[in-house]
């Protein structure tokens, strides 16, 4: 094989490899893009069951009640227009309250309930998850008047 | 009074740095030997008052003194005195003086030990150098003032983040930093190599060394945040695929690639240009970390209060730090001379495809980091990219390279034998075979991937000794004189190995996390709950009080078989100040595996929900963070990089080929 031949080969060879690893990230990347909604958007928009989605809100009051098994906590989440029921086993983060900022992230099961991976809660007086001020000033129901983050805890099963 | 000393040093300093950053170029340029040896006096005195600076600020929090807004907001007198000190980086404005005091370190370590250095590459290196210490003070002095006075000062302060008040996080940011800051270095040296149009194997002797420290010190960072996330967010993980992990996960990627390459280019003088793009690639992307986290553009527990002046700022510097250098590559690398040629089959290609491993890995990490942020920027669709995204990819990307980290030390430069070394692998690859038959039998058949995972690591642990045993011909020379070659291999051939064991435990210990074992139960006092070979009994659950909290701490008593093996007192900490509760997990281990237990929320009927994990193998993952860079530190006290001396043409032989 002439030094040409072998260099062209190699660089065949580095192409090839690089195609697939990017077909491979490309898949892979599509497969896990997890969407933000809204539980106006979960109620109004066609949402895809059993793809991991995070919706975000404030935790109804009164909407928060564990169940028998001491792990499973069911809670509503609330626009202000719309809310979804969630579902989740594992320990809450700690400054998980009712009347407050929350993301969740999971899958939308039969009964329109999402079920949870992970909740995110936040962490300080003053923090509001982004997704969450967006999602209530669209549904008009944001005060002004929100402090900078600080921290974000996040809880998993 | 201080105060106002430490920021009068800042601007001294910047007016230094402005004075550095273009005096000793010129001089370069027109070969002025005086305006050269200026980087290196300005480089000393830079620190000098930076260092003074930074002592000011630590004063200003020492002695709580309110009267300053940053101590105001970050700190309070009864604060413990390490929290008092570690809080001045806790905060944006004290974490960039941080930085900036890291930088002019190694600007004055450059100073100090490039003696050996030509002077025109010398100057040009500081001048580098300087132009980053410019940008960053101007930075802090314009948009970013640790020192601001409030009139009237306030009683007290504000407190820092509870969740910060923790001895791992302390020095978290001064490693990482170390290594973000440590990578400005090989930067300069590029920039300057593009500048002199010249790289040769000396060029990259010369970068070496600074690279490897940054690399060991953000290893060490990285590795401390990470176990700080494992024993205080209290549900067992260590790696979430956080958007701040990766950013200081990227430039490690990267710079490992470049660890790697500038072998090439000192050992062979080849792939001078990619090393170069390398070490522009490893510093931008540690600046984008370093912004990425403090910025807020990312929520998370670093990021700090939003200033749309800063995001300006912070844009104008990236685009020209990185822009410009990245334009000054495509200008001048085509001029680099190309050097020695390889087969691919061939030590120099194994370090090939390990860069371009590692590169794409990086690359998909920067990929699914940002994409969101351009998403949200340009008007698309709110998301995020999922965790298993990064779990896929970065398996799949690592699987060939830690298959292939046991064969490349044993090809031959510039053309190997591929056949020879895979034969000089059979025991290695027995050993995988053992250790995953092994895995399977005690698993009793655990998820297959894991098995793999674990037989992976026990292959690149017996290729990694086999290449020492081949390097000393062990059983094929006598034992004396085996003996000898060992003592005379240079340090920088057991650093290698050293650090490639690291990777192999480290590997062990991630895999191993597919046999945990979880339990989450609410208790009353006196439940047992059984895992693993444990019972944990609760005996209650107690009212505490810290220096600046309340806790409430359980007492559990860890039995096995009957005996009493450990008391674990797991804590739920309330922060009156910030109005802020955190967990305080208890943690057994016996360095093979942990038992782990967070206290979580009283049901209200004299229960608490308790959670506990058995992990094993889980500390490997930090002992082998901390076996790399320890390899990295033994590498370093190679007598070719500690004396900088330029290779000896004849090197005894057996101890040839040090990496």
């Amino acid at each position: 094989m002439t030094r040409k031949r072998r260099r062209l080969i190699a660089v065949l060879v580095g192409m090839g490899c690089l195609g697939v690893a990017a077909t491979l990230v490309l898949t892979a990347f599509n497969e896990n893009l997890v969407f933000f909604y809204s539980p106006s958007d979960i109620k109004t928009k066609g949402v895809p069951q059993g793809r991991l989605l995070r919706i975000g809100g404030l935790v109804e009051q009164a909407s928060v009640t564990h169940e028998s098994d001491g792990k499973t906590v069911d809670f509503r989440v609330t626009d202000g227009s719309d809310t979804v029921t969630v579902v989740y086993r594992g320990a809450l983060p700690d400054l998980f309250r009712e009347g407050q900022g929350v993301v969740v992230e999971g899958k939308l099961d039969g009964s329109g309930a999402i079920r949870a991976d992970s909740v995110l809660a936040k962490h300080d007086e003053n923090y509001m998850p982004r997704e969450v001020v967006d999602a209530l000033k669209r549904s008009g129901h944001w005060q002004e008047g929100g402090a900078p983050p600080q921290a974000l805890r996040e809880a998993k099963p | 009074m201080i105060a106002e000393l430490g920021h009068f040093a800042l601007i001294l300093a910047l007016l230094l740095a402005l004075l550095q950053s273009s005096v000793p170029l010129i001089g370069a340029a027109r070969r002025n030997f005086t305006w050269m040896t200026l980087g290196r006096s300005t480089a000393a005195a830079q620190f000098v008052l930076v260092a003074a600076a930074f002592a000011a600020l630590i004063h200003a929090y020492v002695t709580s003194d309110f009267s300053v807004q940053n101590v105001f907001e970050n700190s309070h007198s009864d604060k413990p005195l390490l929290y008092k000190i570690t809080g001045v980086w806790g905060n944006h404005e004290g974490s960039m003086v941080l930085w900036v005091f890291i930088l002019s370190l190694f600007g004055a370590a450059v100073a100090w030990f490039g003696d050996n250095l030509p002077p025109a590459l010398s100057a040009r290196v500081l001048a580098v150098q300087g132009m980053i210490g410019a940008g960053f003070l101007g930075f802090i002095l314009l948009t970013s003032d640790p020192f601001h006075r409030l009139v009237p000062a306030p009683l007290d302060g504000r407190g820092l983040n509870p969740v910060l008040q923790d001895p791992g996080l302390a020095f978290h940011p001064p490693f990482l930093y170390l290594g973000y800051v440590g990578f400005s270095i090989a930067f300069s040296f590029a920039v300057a190599a593009l500048i002199e149009g010249r790289v040769d194997p000396a060029w990259a002797r010369w970068v070496r060394p600074w690279t490897l420290a940054a690399w060991c010190a953000l290893t060490i960072g990285i590795a401390m945040g990470s176990w700080w996330a494992y024993y205080t967010l209290g549900w067992g993980g260590w790696w979430f695929w956080d958007p701040v992990e990766n950013a200081s996960f990227m430039p490690w990627l990267v710079g490992t690639a470049l660890l790697h390459s500038a072998i090439v280019v000192e050992k062979r003088d080849a792939l001078k240009s990619w090393t170069i793009l390398l070490a522009i690639l490893t510093f931008s992307l540690s600046l984008v970390g370093t912004f990425l986290v403090r910025s807020g553009v990312l929520t998370s527990v670093h990021a700090f209060a939003v200033d749309p002046r800063r995001g300006l700022y912070i844009l104008l510097l990236l685009l020209v730090a990185i822009g410009g250098s990245l334009s000054l590559y495509a200008w001048r690398a085509p001029a680099l001379k190309a050097g020695g040629l390889f087969a691919p089959i061939s030590r120099e290609g194994a370090l090939v495809l390990n860069n371009l491993l590692l590169t794409v890995a990086a690359a998909a990490i920067f990929w699914g980091t940002l994409y969101p942020l351009f998403s949200d920027q340009l008007g698309g669709p709110k998301l995020t990219v999922g965790a298993p995204f990064f779990d896929i990819v970065f398996r799949w990307l690592m699987a060939p390279l830690l298959v292939a980290v046991a064969v490349g030390p044993l090809l031959a430069w510039k053309r190997g034998d591929l056949l020879a070394a895979l034969q000089r692998l059979w025991a290695a690859f027995a050993a995988a075979l053992m250790v995953g038959l092994v895995a399977l039998y005690i698993a009793g058949g655990g998820p297959l991937l894991a098995v793999l995972t674990l037989a992976l690591a026990g292959w690149m642990v017996l290729g990694a000794l086999s290449e020492w045993a081949e390097r000393v011909r062990l059983f094929r020379v006598g034992f004396a004189e085996s003996r000898r070659r060992a003592r005379h291999l240079p340090r920088a051939q057991y650093g290698m190995t050293l650090a490639h064991l690291g990777l192999a435990v480290t590997l062990a210990g991630i895999a191993a996390s597919a046999w945990q074992q979880e339990r989450i139960e609410i208790m009353k006092p006196g439940d047992d709950v059984p895992i693993a070979s444990y019972t944990l009994h609760l005996d209650g659950v107690d009212k505490v009080q810290g220096p600046n909290f309340t806790a409430e701490r359980a007492d559990v008593t860890v039995r096995k078989g009957g005996s009493v093996v450990a008391e674990l007192h797991p804590e739920k900490r309330f922060f009156p100040l910030q109005q802020m509760s955190t967990g305080v997990t208890a943690i057994k281990t016996n360095l093979l595996a942990d038992l782990y237990l967070a206290l979580g929320d009283s049901d209200g009927k004299g229960g608490w929900t308790v959670r506990a994990w058995w992990k094993p193998l889980v500390p490997w993952i930090w002992i082998g963070a901390v076996m790399m860079a320890l390899g990295g530190v033994v590498s370093l006290s190679d007598r070719r990089l500690r004396l900088g001396v330029a290779a000896r043409a004849r090197v005894p032989r057996g101890a040839r080929a040090a990496e």
